[in-house]
């Protein structure tokens, strides 16, 4: 038999009609839903009279808009409306919602993986852009738009033209005080922001091998940050142990009996890509980013570059537009540039790990004066698991705001955002003009850098840093 | 939704390129949680004065243009982001056809998910129309069948469109209706994977 990568794999799993002139109609296992792209969605199919084909592979939160503060009373009154009618649809179509005081609650991208929704093998659809997330387990996982959301609703299906395949090789081992988001950020750095259109990404290499399940989170969460549809991760023995046991998973035996479906869906040896890009590990940096796409950024010891470095004239003037909302001059080290703002949350860098790694940086030490630093759990199961070790008291001790979980300042629908002009150190996945705010400037960078950066009030090489705590204690 | 076979309907001339969909529908009409009226938001900054009386100088609101179906626009037309909120308006405020010499991608598909039949014409023809249409109510007659465009006085174009799209607008499909008739496919697929 012809050797095939996962990609192929999963979509020949799934394609219920394969007719010329047509894209694929293709089956949905998990559709993932929440507040801000379905109240129009439910409304569609109310009009026409149809029900939820199927509620029990539909699940629902609340995340886009929730308060952070003080979760029982919501003070935007449109927010509050969107909730209200997440629940209610939920409640009339008969799906299962994590809503506010749920213990589930959270950004569904985060609790997806942690209730065991997400599995390998699965095609999964959210109408959120970031739902490539869920690759990290070997799922092919689409974000769509709100007529794809009615129709999934609707039929369980989405039509799909068949996507041309990518391998990412990541090679060698990570140096310390280098992350999964530096990998991604480096690699879309190197590429472009685009160089992933049309295709699905599949990640590969020893480097990719040797991170955790929240690490390969991160990296899938950004695909969408490179153009392409989805990005995924073939599963191995670290998807299997960090699935064992959830709650949405089948358990003893019938777990087991899982696993070996799955191993049989990790890409074949042999199998060929239609595009095929590299990074080595040797080349990657803690990661700043200093313009308005995620593809431009740097090493921390880097300098902001200068519209004459462009290869195109295209490039130049993105490169002159970026300079000028972020305010940057070219040649500026990037260990000069101050923030005034720390947001340490968001689907890519949420979860329970990038918080341990936050917390390690603040401990110890405090936010300088003057600085903003957030600390926003991706749900309410990491927030109580911090809480349980205690990095709540590290992070407040240190000057940090501890938070309830939700999306926050990623995308600033919420009551947190960045004023006007300041400078945020972010580990979201954005960094557009208006992003996390009318006019605030956000800079992308890793948890720890982030946590570094609320103390230091400016971008440092958190591996200078390291051996100082080392020395320390 | 509605099939379009053939329409007859008056005609809206907006000599603008480039109309964003924020200008379509700017962002703070977004929070709804309905799909429909946010016709009455529809370019809504153009459309209306500060003190929220309508403004005479816009096109859409000259006696002429009342009651149009047919909205004859500029190139890229719907430009900017992807949210169906923009064929929602449009659809909503009563159009039905939209011609116009470009129009922006993402938006472009949205109209027919959204039952709006979107025309890409030659812009010497689109030009035509809309100097025929200036400050007076002119009629022009869609057939979708056919592909072509006529008015009472001789005029006549052929356009070209999608055999996908077009089915699904001649029958009055939205993409779900469409995807329902495949409902033995997706059974048996179900029963096959027991899923
Ligand atoms: S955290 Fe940000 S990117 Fe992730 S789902 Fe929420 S808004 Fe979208």
């Amino acid at each position: 038999m012809k050797p095939k990568t996962i990609i192929e794999k999963i979509w020949e799993n799934h394609t219920v009609l394969s007719e010329p002139g047509k894209p694929d109609l293709l089956y949905i296992d998990l559709h993932m839903v929440h507040e801000v792209t379905s109240p129009q969605a439910f409304e569609g199919l109310r009009l026409a009279g149809r029900k939820v084909r199927r509620p029990d592979l539909t699940f629902a939160t609340m995340d886009h808009n929730v308060p952070t503060t003080n979760r029982q009373t919501i003070t935007d009154e449109i927010a509050k409306k969107q909730m209200e009618t997440l629940l209610k649809n939920c409640e009339e179509f008969g799906i299962e919602v994590a809503d506010i005081n749920s213990p589930n609650n959270g950004i569904v991208h985060v609790i997806g993986p942690e209730l065991g929704l997400t599995q390998p093998g699965k095609t999964i659809v959210c109408g959120d852009s970031h739902t490539s997330t869920h690759g990290a387990f070997g799922a092919l996982a689409f974000g769509i738009g709100t007529s794809e959301v009615e129709h999934t609703l609707a039929t369980q299906t989405i039509w799909q033209s068949r996507p041309k395949t990518m391998e990412v090789r990541v090679n060698g081992r990570l140096a310390p005080g280098v992350t999964a988001k530096d990998i991604i950020l480096a690699i879309i750095a190197k590429h472009g922001v685009d160089f992933g259109t049309g295709y699905v990404l599949e990640y590969t290499g020893e480097a990719i091998r040797g991170l955790t399940m929240e690490e390969r989170m991160t990296i899938c969460n950004m695909s969408i940050e490179a153009g392409a549809r989805a990005g995924l991760i073939s599963p191995d023995q670290v998807t299997f142990d960090y699935l064992r046991g959830r709650e949405k998973v089948p358990q003893g035996e019938a777990f087991e009996r899982k696993v070996e479906e799955w191993k049989a869906l990790a890409t074949d040896e042999g199998a060929t890509y239609d595009a095929v890009v590299e990074i080595d590990t040797s080349e990657i940096e803690p990661m700043v980013t200093w313009g308005t796409n995620p593809s431009q950024g740097v090493g921390v010891n880097g300098v902001v570059p200068s519209p004459e470095d462009a290869t195109s004239s295209a490039e130049r003037k993105a490169i002159e537009q970026s300079l000028e909302y972020m305010d940057l001059k070219p040649g500026t080290k990037m260990t000069d540039i101050e923030i005034q703002h720390v947001f340490i949350g968001s689907c890519t860098n949420s979860r329970l790990s990038d918080l341990r790694a936050a917390a390690k940086i603040a401990k110890g030490r405090k936010v300088k004066e003057g600085v903003r630093a957030l600390v926003v759990p991706g749900s309410q199961r990491v927030k109580k698991a911090a809480e349980e070790e205690g990095l709540d008291k590290i992070f407040i001790e240190a000057g940090f705001e501890w938070r309830e979980s939700g999306c926050s300042m990623c995308l600033s629908m919420n009551p947190d955002f960045v004023p006007e002009g300041e400078r945020c150190a972010s580990t979201s996945n954005r960094n557009f003009e208006g992003r996390q705010g009318k006019g605030a400037r956000t800079h992308l960078v890793s948890p720890e850098m982030a946590a570094a950066a609320a103390v230091a009030g400016k971008f440092v090489d958190i591996r200078t840093l390291e051996t100082e705590a080392t020395s320390q204690s | 939704m509605e099939p379009i076979v053939k329409h007859t309907g008056n005609t809206a001339v907006l000599p603008r390129v480039n109309v964003d969909t924020d200008q379509i529908i700017p962002k703070q009409f977004l929070k709804r949680v309905e799909r429909t009226g946010f016709g009455q938001f529809l370019f809504f900054d153009w459309r209306f004065l500060k003190d929220g009386s309508d403004n005479p100088d816009f096109e859409l609101n000259q006696p002429a243009a009342k009651d149009a179906t047919i909205l004859i626009a500029d190139h890229n037309f719907g430009c900017g982001s992807s949210r169906e909120h923009a064929p929602w308006a449009l659809q909503d405020y009563g159009f039905r056809v939209i011609i116009a010499p470009s129009f922006a991608d993402i938006f472009y598909n949205n109209c027919f998910k959204n039952g709006i039949l979107p025309i890409r014409l030659d812009e010497e023809k689109v030009y035509e129309l809309m100097e025929n249409g200036k400050d007076k109510v002119y009629e022009l007659t869609v057939d979708l069948e056919n592909q072509t465009i006529t008015d009472s006085n001789g005029f006549q174009a052929s356009f070209e469109i999608d055999d996908y799209w077009k089915e699904m607008l001649l029958n009055g499909w939205d993409e779900i209706s469409l995807t329902l008739q495949y409902e033995d496919k997706i059974a048996a697929y179900e029963e096959k994977q027991s899923v």
